[in-house]
């Protein structure tokens, strides 16, 4: 078990590509952290050069109290659940969970026992004879952890360990992993693209973007303080409204309605404002016209999608309230609204 | 066959016929023909033939020129396809490693693929002339008087190394797409296993080779009995005279040079057995193969 | 933005290491590929020589003078080693015999195939085997009663009992039935229900589907056909039909024979053989490395 810490780490491809922007970061002992981003954000790139597989161009890794940027992977006690999981498909699943045991020189007795503990942990111990092919989906993943899991390794790294199953599937393992990881405390670095994971299993998120950090919390400071509009429209489903606003003398209008409201932050001038499709309430009185277009039935919830002032706008209610396509008003409760700077997009 | 097929009758056999019409002429006739007339002596002037049974079989399996060209065969192969696929090996994995200049390494080790056989066999008589070749030179360094086409030895040994010569870029493309097509993450996997690079190698990656490595063995086996007439024939430059050949250099010469037509037959017939052993071979470890997948 | 520092750390640049294990794989790379170069390349250089230094001293390591007149002698002056043609007539024989060889391979064994894989016929299975059968035996194995076809047919010294005969082998079917049953199923049935027959279809949709499996088998048979010895070596003994390939056997001889000393001409020779499927194997390679490694699955 073991800290991570990242202090200007950089990443340049030979081909002069900025994967990563010089990025500082700590990770706590027995702490599960969640990279996401979308694709080619660099989260990946983040995580291979934790692992060692890629070079770091700049800057200094530790893992634990020792720096490890000159390390071979092999000795950085590490373990990492690929997103194919990466099975050796000529070996069994004993020989494929032990081999990393194997060359660490533990002898064979010790391998077996360690083997079939993990493979007891993951349900896996009826088919512990059997070759990466013959086993579904699902199966393949928990062979990938238990690969990890054997080596008591003090850091886990995760590359999109889930984003080759099922929707059911996923959510079930979701939940395995993290209980896993609780029960072990072991470090962990999970990387994903998948927003619902990310809230889900983190203890804190590092939001990803162009190869630069967008933001760093816990899930609830995430979602319901975004650092920026991409992490806004990026973090929750549907992702937080934006729209075009005024801040005059700490009030904030919407364009084109009068209304106006306390503004959260010291500001003048046009900006952009955020609020949560939940902290929106249909009042058919409400000065905010709100036109729906279509109706998303969700089961425990409805999402109306529609527009205010002509920029898109949902809206989403509980079940048992009523809604229906056409005009009607709105009203927006005022410690939910967020307002972000309108060209760099930061939070004021 | 497919489940969405066409129910239409006469095109395709309008499609097949082509096909098949070359193949029975040229193909099941001949074959037919020689299983027949392996059964046959034929007269030397020409005057019909006579029924002799497996005579020419047995007259064949007692020749010990015969054996002794099986055998010579036998240790061609072996030493043709032992250095061509792990020469190639060898440049397959450091080609799949480096990443500058791996396209140009690739273009230089595969492009002798399309000489032909007897120009490398020609090119390999310039390597090899008695007076002034440069491998001629470099084995009399070591005390050997080599003389091509008068030494059975050097002629051997010259044959074996321009037919590895030119099977090397085979078997390099085929262990290069074999490389790349296991997957980046199973290697990087093992790097996390696995410190030693060679233990690597021989744990995780050549397993993952192997049913590579298997085909290209059949096709090398394949390759030094036949597509290696070429090179044999210009090495020997047209005198067989006392110089090493291969079963099917020997078929050659009977049929066409000593006008044997049964005892020809028959060895044609015994290389036909031989295709058809290694086909059954090839076709298990095709089996095999799938199951990695 | 508590935690993202973007001041500048304490930087330590990559070092920059010499890898010797990278060093050492380019050595070895380096010296496989001059392996494969120097033969033909020394073979070049020695062609720009006289015959009287080629006969003296063997192989050069230098450009000499007379590169220029001895392939100029090698293609356009009849006599040297064939007494009735010249290298042009040869190199024409070549392209006769891999185009058409090639060409011929591809159509005959992509309407077999089509017919194998898209149409419902009670004998298919039957046809099948009948041509997978000949992937077996190879042309060297029966050669001699090949032979005997040929010469009871009247076709020695034709283009036709040249090229015919080697087509007569499932290698290019089995190629485009796998293509085939690798085509989705759906299209077969989308074209059906867009009213195409099953010529239509084929002409189409599936013909240029093929396209580059087309032009990677193309590239593989013609070298092949190019490269062919043996046959042509029994088939044709009439020397209008010689190929360049076939020719190297009276390379061969006359490099041999004192009597004839016109070494610079007959290497000009041997490279012009060479020339032609080189360049097409080295321009088309990443189709002609896709239609090697795909077609052997």
């Amino acid at each position: 078990m073991a800290q991570v810490s990242l202090e200007g780490i950089r990443k340049v491809y030979p081909n002069g590509y900025n994967a990563v922007e010089t990025t500082s970061f700590n990770i706590r002992d027995g702490e599960f952290v969640v990279l996401v981003g979308p694709s080619g954000c660099g989260k990946s790139t983040l995580l291979r050069m934790i692992a060692g597989l890629e070079d770091i161009t700049e800057g200094v890794l530790k893992i634990g109290d020792r720096v490890v940027n000159d390390v071979d992977p092999a000795d950085r006690d590490i373990a990492m659940v690929f997103q194919n999981y990466a099975l050796y498909p000529h070996m069994t699943v004993r020989k494929n969970i032990g081999y990393g045991l194997k060359n660490r020189g533990i002898p064979a007795s010790e391998i077996d026992a360690k083997v079939q503990d993990a493979a007891k942990m993951l349900n896996l111990t009826e088919y512990l004879d059997r070759k990466p092919a013959q086993l579904s989906g699902g199966q393949r993943q928990r062979v990938a952890m238990g690969r990890a899991v054997v080596r008591d390794p003090a850091l886990f790294l995760f590359d999109e360990p889930l984003s080759n199953l099922d929707a059911k599937l996923r959510n079930q393992m979701r939940i395995e992993i993290k209980a896993l990881q609780r029960r072990l405390g072991t470090t962990a670095v999970y990387v994903t693209h998948d927003q619902v994971e990310a809230m889900t299993m983190a203890d804190r998120i590092i939001v990803l973007n162009a190869g630069r950090i967008e933001q760093i919390g816990t899930p609830s400071e995430i979602y319901h303080n975004p650092a920026s509009t991409f992490v806004a429209s990026f973090m929750g489903a549907p992702p937080m409204n934006l729209i075009d606003a005024q801040v005059d003398q700490g009030q904030v209008r919407i364009n084109g309605y009068n209304r106006v409201m306390p503004a959260p932050a010291a500001h003048s001038g046009p900006v952009t404002m955020g609020i949560r499709p939940e902290d929106v309430t249909l009042n058919a009185d409400g000065d905010i016209r709100f036109h729906v277009d279509i109706l998303e039935e969700l089961g425990a919830h409805r999402l109306l999608h529609g527009a205010i002032a002509d920029q898109p706008f949902t809206v989403m209610v509980n079940k048992d309230h009523a809604a229906d396509i056409g005009e009607t008003g709105i009203s927006l409760k005022p410690d939910a609204l967020r307002l972000f700077d309108m060209e760099t997009g930061q939070k004021l | 066959m497919k489940r969405a097929g066409f129910d239409n009758i006469w095109l395709p056999v309008a499609l097949l016929l082509p096909q098949l019409m070359i193949i029975a002429i040229f193909f099941y006739w001949p074959a037919g023909w020689a299983l027949q007339s392996s059964f046959f002596l034929q007269d030397p002037f020409g005057f019909g033939s006579t029924y002799v049974g497996a005579e020419n079989y047995t007259s064949l399996l007692g020749n010990d020129q015969y054996k002794r060209i099986a055998w010579f065969t036998v240790v061609f192969s072996v030493l043709v396809t032992f250095f061509s696929l792990a020469i190639a090996l060898l440049l397959a994995v450091k080609a799949d490693k480096v990443l500058r200049g791996a396209r140009t390494y690739r273009t230089l080790l595969m492009w002798v693929y399309a000489i032909a056989p007897p120009v490398a066999g020609f090119l390999g008589i310039l390597f090899f002339d008695q007076s002034t070749g440069p491998l001629t030179k470099f084995f009399q360094m070591f005390g050997w008087d080599f003389k091509l086409g008068v030494d059975y030895n050097a002629t051997a040994t010259a044959m074996v190394i321009v037919a590895v010569w030119k099977q090397i870029p085979v078997n390099f493309i085929f262990f290069l797409s074999g490389l790349q097509s296991i997957p980046r993450s199973v290697r990087e996997a093992a790097m996390i296993d696995n410190r030693s690079a060679t233990g690597r190698f021989w744990q995780v990656t050549f397993p993952l080779l192997a049913p590579t490595a298997f085909f290209l063995l059949i096709i090398n086996i394949t390759y030094a009995l036949f597509d290696t007439f070429g090179i044999i024939d210009a090495l020997m430059k047209g005198e067989p005279g006392n110089n090493p050949m291969t079963l099917v250099y020997k078929v050659y010469i009977d049929g066409f040079r000593g006008n044997d037509l049964g005892g020809s037959s028959a060895q044609s017939v015994v290389l036909m057995a031989l295709v058809l052993i290694l086909t059954v071979f090839q076709f298990r470890l095709l089996e095999r193969r799938i199951h990695y997948t | 933005m508590a935690d993202t520092t973007l001041e500048t750390p304490a930087v330590i640049p990559h070092r920059r290491k010499i890898r010797w294990g990278t060093v050492g794989d380019h050595a070895v790379l380096i010296l496989g590929s001059l392996l494969m170069i120097l033969p033909p390349l020394l073979a070049l250089t020695t062609a720009s020589h006289d015959a009287v230094t080629i006969h003296r001293e063997g192989l050069q390591l230098t450009l000499g003078d007379d590169l220029g007149k001895n392939f100029h002698a090698a293609m356009f002056e009849k006599g040297g080693f064939t007494q009735t043609v010249d290298g042009m007539l040869m190199l024409m024989n070549s392209f006769i015999l891999g185009v058409g060889f090639a060409v011929g391979k591809i159509v005959i064994s992509m309407m077999a195939a089509y017919a194998i894989v898209y149409f419902r016929l009670r004998f298919a299975t039957l046809a099948f085997w009948i041509i997978f059968t000949t992937l077996l035996l190879p042309l060297e194995v029966r050669i001699l009663p090949s032979y005997e076809a040929i010469q009871k047919l009247g076709l020695t010294n034709t283009y036709t009992g040249l090229i015919v005969p080697l087509i007569a082998s499932a290698t290019g079917t089995f190629f485009f039935r796998q293509f085939f049953m690798s085509v989705p199923e759906e299209l077969a049935e989308a074209a059906r229900i867009d009213g195409a027959g099953p010529w239509k279809f084929f002409v189409d949709i599936l013909v240029p589907l093929s396209q580059t499996m087309i032009a990677a088998i193309f590239i593989i048979m013609f070298v092949f056909g190019w490269n062919q010895y043996l046959w042509p070596t029994l088939i044709t003994t009439d020397e209008s039909f010689f190929t360049l390939v076939r020719g190297i056997k009276q390379i061969v001889l006359s490099y041999t024979d004192s009597q004839i000393p016109e070494h610079g001409q007959a290497l000009a020779l041997a490279i012009v053989a060479m020339i032609p499927p080189v360049v097409i194997v080295v321009f088309f390679q990443n189709w002609f490395v896709k239609g090697l490694t795909e077609s052997d699955k």
